[in-house]
């Protein structure tokens, strides 16, 4: 009964897995810099994103994404909706990529997804720039984009093998 | 040609706007949401002003209390290396003691000296102080700012100097009930009227978004034989917001009109929230 108790804990708690940890990650703006080296940051709520929503929709649905846009926007101070924006058109471009696909590979979905950020960035940008006037840094916009891309394969192991749990959760 | 765009029509609709099995919404619909949240967000609307500080207060505490596993992680970092560079620190506080003990006493009689002319031209400046606790500091690679934990309920207005001890480190910009906005002195977008000393040349320091600033719109740009000595920077008091001369930073010789900031603004935990009261008649 404890074992059977301790499964069905496991499997909700794989299942929700991919949310809590957006939503971690946009309350703490993790960006693993705890060095404080100049100019590091990357997206990983992009990365996150982008993965579940092309690998896995079932557990990262579009509510919580937008949530976790208005969130993100509220912790780094920028006007609300930008993020919800920006999240919500990786989860387009990944619905797009999801449906013209067949047999999904690795190295598409790298290019999608350094296309996908170079896109929102420049949204970002503008709305951010020409919009609300809000002076920003576009080297650091450039460089967040050339980090994120290049950690994409990294996180991509590691939330695949966590997919793999979660399957083998459920079926169990 | 015209079925590769039938298709293309047929991937594009199927992504925005079908719903899957688990979603209530489709992505179209919020897509919409969020330029409508975009929109209404920049209205100056009650009602609307009212629910972004209601949002504003709930992110700002879940966002502390997600955020305390880090910040214990940074902690233990910083104490590392201070206990790693205590002797050298030691060293050099014993030079830096010496040199403060000296300049002290000039400094006292100046200071006698300033408030007994502030009196003949019968100008006051009053300032009430807030203690205020860093709850997020989230340094994101975009803005530069901290939520601190005192907000309307302590009287705190938008444009108040926050200090760290006696050093200028930002201003408030954004008031909720509980808890507000400072936007730190590296943003980009702070901008604040300074002088440099000893030299008394009228300058703006601007934010770069990094941990420095820069100085601009110098009336007179400043020349080769000033770039070789050390400057320190204070607030001219020109803004009206900040009484003159709060430290800043300072800019060391060849430094290309870099300001090193004298507080560290990745070690605010706790800050004074200061409000000037300039009174004169002249």
């Amino acid at each position: 009964m404890s074992s059977l108790n301790k499964t069905s804990f496991y499997q909700i708690f794989f299942s929700y897995f991919p949310i809590i940890l957006l939503f971690f990650s946009v309350f703490n703006e993790i960006d693993f810099n705890f060095l404080k080296i100049d100019y590091f940051s990357f997206s990983f709520a992009h990365i996150l994103i982008f993965y579940w929503t092309l690998r896995n929709l079932n557990y990262l649905g579009y509510i919580p994404i937008f949530l976790a846009g208005i969130i993100n926007d509220v912790v780094i101070g920028i006007p609300m909706g930008i993020s919800s924006f920006c999240f919500l058109i990786i989860c387009s471009v990944t619905a797009y990529i999801r449906y013209i696909t067949l047999t999904p590979n690795f190295i598409k979905d790298w290019l999608s997804f350094l296309f996908t950020i170079l896109l929102i960035n420049s949204i970002q940008v503008i709305i951010l720039d020409l919009i609300f006037l809000i002076e920003i840094d576009y080297l650091s916009y450039l460089i967040n984009t050339g980090f994120t891309f290049i950690f994409y394969p990294l996180f991509f192991i590691i939330f695949r093998y966590l997919d793999k749990k979660i399957i083998l959760q459920k079926d169990d | 040609m015209a079925s590769g765009r039938d298709d293309f029509v047929i991937a594009f609709r199927s992504a925005f706007l079908k719903k899957k099995d688990k979603q209530r919404f489709s992505l179209l619909t919020l897509i919409i949401l969020s330029i409508v949240v975009i929109i209404l967000g920049n209205r100056d609307f009650k009602v609307i002003q009212i629910i972004k500080s209601g949002i504003n207060e709930i992110t700002y505490r879940s966002s502390y209390m997600a955020s305390i596993p880090e910040n214990k992680i940074k902690k233990i970092n910083t104490q590392i290396k201070e206990h790693l560079n205590l002797y050298q620190k030691y060293k050099n506080n014993e030079i830096d003691f010496k040199i403060l003990k000296e300049k002290k006493y000039v400094n006292d009689f100046l200071k006698l000296e300033n408030e007994k002319l502030r009196n003949l031209i019968n100008e006051n400046i009053n300032s009430e102080e807030v203690l205020a606790k860093v709850l997020i500091d989230k340094e994101s690679p975009y803005l530069k700012s901290v939520i601190l934990n005192k907000g309307s309920k302590d009287k705190i207005k938008i444009g108040m100097a926050v200090m760290d001890s006696v050093y200028l480190v930002g201003q408030i910009i954004e008031v909720n009930f509980t808890n507000s906005r400072a936007l730190l002195l590296s943003d980009l977008n702070s901008k604040i009227p300074v002088i440099l000393q000893p030299e008394w040349i009228q300058a703006v320091a601007s934010g770069t978004g990094k941990n420095y600033g820069l100085i601009e719109y110098t009336k007179e740009d400043l020349n080769k034989e000033s770039s070789e000595m050390e400057k320190i920077v204070y607030t001219s008091g020109r803004g009206g917001l900040f009484k003159p001369g709060i430290p800043v930073g300072k800019i060391s010789k060849y430094s290309n009109n870099k300001i090193i900031f004298f507080s560290d603004f990745d070690q605010l935990d706790y800050v004074k929230i200061v409000s000037f009261n300039i009174e004169g008649n002249n």
